[in-house]
């Protein structure tokens, strides 16, 4: 790989994680963002199922791209993301049985996630499969820290844990009572709008670092003005 | 690279329409049936890929699914206790009120050297605190209670789902004290808050009183039939039994 193609790599690997955050910036496929962030492991488990299919159909369209004709584009892309996400849920059923048991429920679910569509619309159908597989999982990795925030943040305010189920991915570990058993948990950070007010606060949050960033980029240039003025 | 393949098959359907105006550009007709043709394809491609994959799935998928079942099986009945095919043995028991599953239900039954050992189904509790709690329970050869376990349920999470002994913090479990009890009285089980023998811990009463009285009721429906049961041929229905 030359460092061209490692600066573009490296651009979309950013993008996906960062600069274009599926969760923060492009606020695309919030559903299952709401419907699963109320603890850790369970947003951890969607979005590691969210990584794969993305990375797969991303992959498979930018590979079959010269060959689906654009009118009919959209329909085959459904077909395409439907049809590997089945042979993906039925491959774990058959061979990662253990994993299925926990991330099974979560697989059928992405399909109707918009975010998967978004990119192989936006990136897949137009560019190498290699890209398109690496900013389908950037954008799912990208996904991954900020839905593992948001069910942690969820969790610990709403029932005093942090980690609970992990047994089903980790037999023995167990999960951490963080503020003792006395705490009976503050239900609304379970509930829907509880979500909607941590996403509220982490996009506040990125904001006010991307203006900063943004203003102590600027700043070098005034000592200078103001040294020449 | 699939990019230098197309661009002539381009150029050639291009220069095609620039040489010969009639017939002028595809027709609104013709492209639709082009795209109607190229999405079956799709279409069929795509179907294959998924049936082959469910056909190279399918019978590990099945394995695992005895496999799980067996171990849930061997909750409420020790394997050791058995030595057929457990899963092969069955018998289809017609829907009954006592063991508040709508439609019918399998019954497994267990033997070691063809002698009756247990009979195990499940049963469902419709008055958990929030929704139905559905069990599994083992009925002996000799009346007893082998045990029983709670599949599926609802109940509040750090309150009532101590009925289910994987969130259970007690020791021992709340659901054990089932295991060996004689189902000759099962009709009168319930919590020592309505006058029966059955522990529950205090502030969370609904979800072990449904649990216990489901598993009563089912047992006393299941265990007098207990012989008429083991005599059926395997996968035979037992509607008989229950006329």
């Amino acid at each position: 790989m030359n460092a061209e193609e490692r600066a573009i790599y490296g651009d979309i690997g950013r993008k996906g994680l960062w600069e274009n955050n599926t969760a923060l910036v492009q606020l695309l496929g919030l559903c299952p963002l709401l419907a699963v962030s109320t603890s850790f492991v369970n947003a951890v488990s969607l979005s590691l199922a969210t990584v794969l299919v993305m990375a797969m159909s991303s992959g498979a369209v930018a590979a079959l791209r010269t060959l689906i004709p654009h009118e009919i584009r959209i329909p085959v892309f459904v077909l395409i993301i439907a049809a590997l996400v089945t042979c993906l849920d039925l491959a774990f059923n058959a061979w990662l049985h253990d994993l299925y048991l926990v991330l099974g429920i979560f697989i059928p679910l992405i399909v109707t996630n918009c975010i998967v569509l978004a990119r192989v619309e936006a990136f897949a159908a137009k560019n190498s499969p290699l890209a398109a597989a690496w900013d389908g999982a950037a954008m799912g990795v990208g996904l991954l820290w900020v839905l593992a925030l948001l069910g942690s943040a969820r969790e610990l305010i709403g029932a005093g844990t942090l980690f609970s189920g992990i047994d089903m991915i980790v037999p023995g570990a167990h999960a951490i009572q963080v503020f003792g058993d006395e705490y009976r948990g503050l239900l609304i950070a379970i509930l829907p709008p509880g979500a909607f007010i941590f996403l509220g606060l982490l996009i506040a949050a990125r904001n006010a670092w991307v203006a900063r960033v943004q203003a102590r980029a600027a700043a070098p240039h005034t000592p200078v003005e103001a040294a020449s003025a | 690279m699939s990019n230098e393949v197309q661009t002539p098959v381009v150029d050639e359907a291009l220069a095609a329409a620039e040489l010969a105006p009639e017939p002028p550009a595809p027709t609104a007709a013709g492209s639709a049936m082009r795209s109607a043709a190229l999405l079956a394809v799709f279409t069929l491609a795509f179907t294959a890929l998924m049936a082959l994959t469910h056909d190279a799935t399918e019978a590990p998928i099945q394995a695992s699914v005895e496999a799980r079942r067996l171990e849930l099986i061997a909750q409420v009945l020790p394997r050791a206790d058995y030595d057929n095919a457990l899963l092969d043995d069955t018998v289809q028991l017609p829907a009954l009120p006592a063991l508040g599953i709508d439609g019918p239900v399998t019954l497994h039954r267990a033997r070691r050297g063809n002698e009756p050992v247990a009979l195990v189904f499940e049963a469902q509790a419709p008055d958990g605190y929030s929704g139905a709690i559905r069990l599994l329970m083992a009925v002996r050869a000799d009346g007893t209670l082998g045990g029983v376990r709670v599949v599926a349920h609802k109940e509040t999470p750090g309150l009532g789902d101590y009925i289910d002994p994987a969130k259970d913090r007690a020791s021992p479990k709340w659901i054990s004290q089932f295991g060996g009890r004689d189902t000759a009285q099962a009709a009168s089980w319930t919590v020592r808050k309505d006058g029966g023998d059955f522990t529950y811990m205090t502030g969370a009463t609904i979800s072990p009183r449904a649990v216990v009285r489901a598993a009563g009721r089912a047992a006393t429906a299941i265990a007098p039939v207990r012989e008429a049961l083991f005599a059926l041929p395997a996968g035979a229905s037992a509607d008989k039994v229950f006329e």
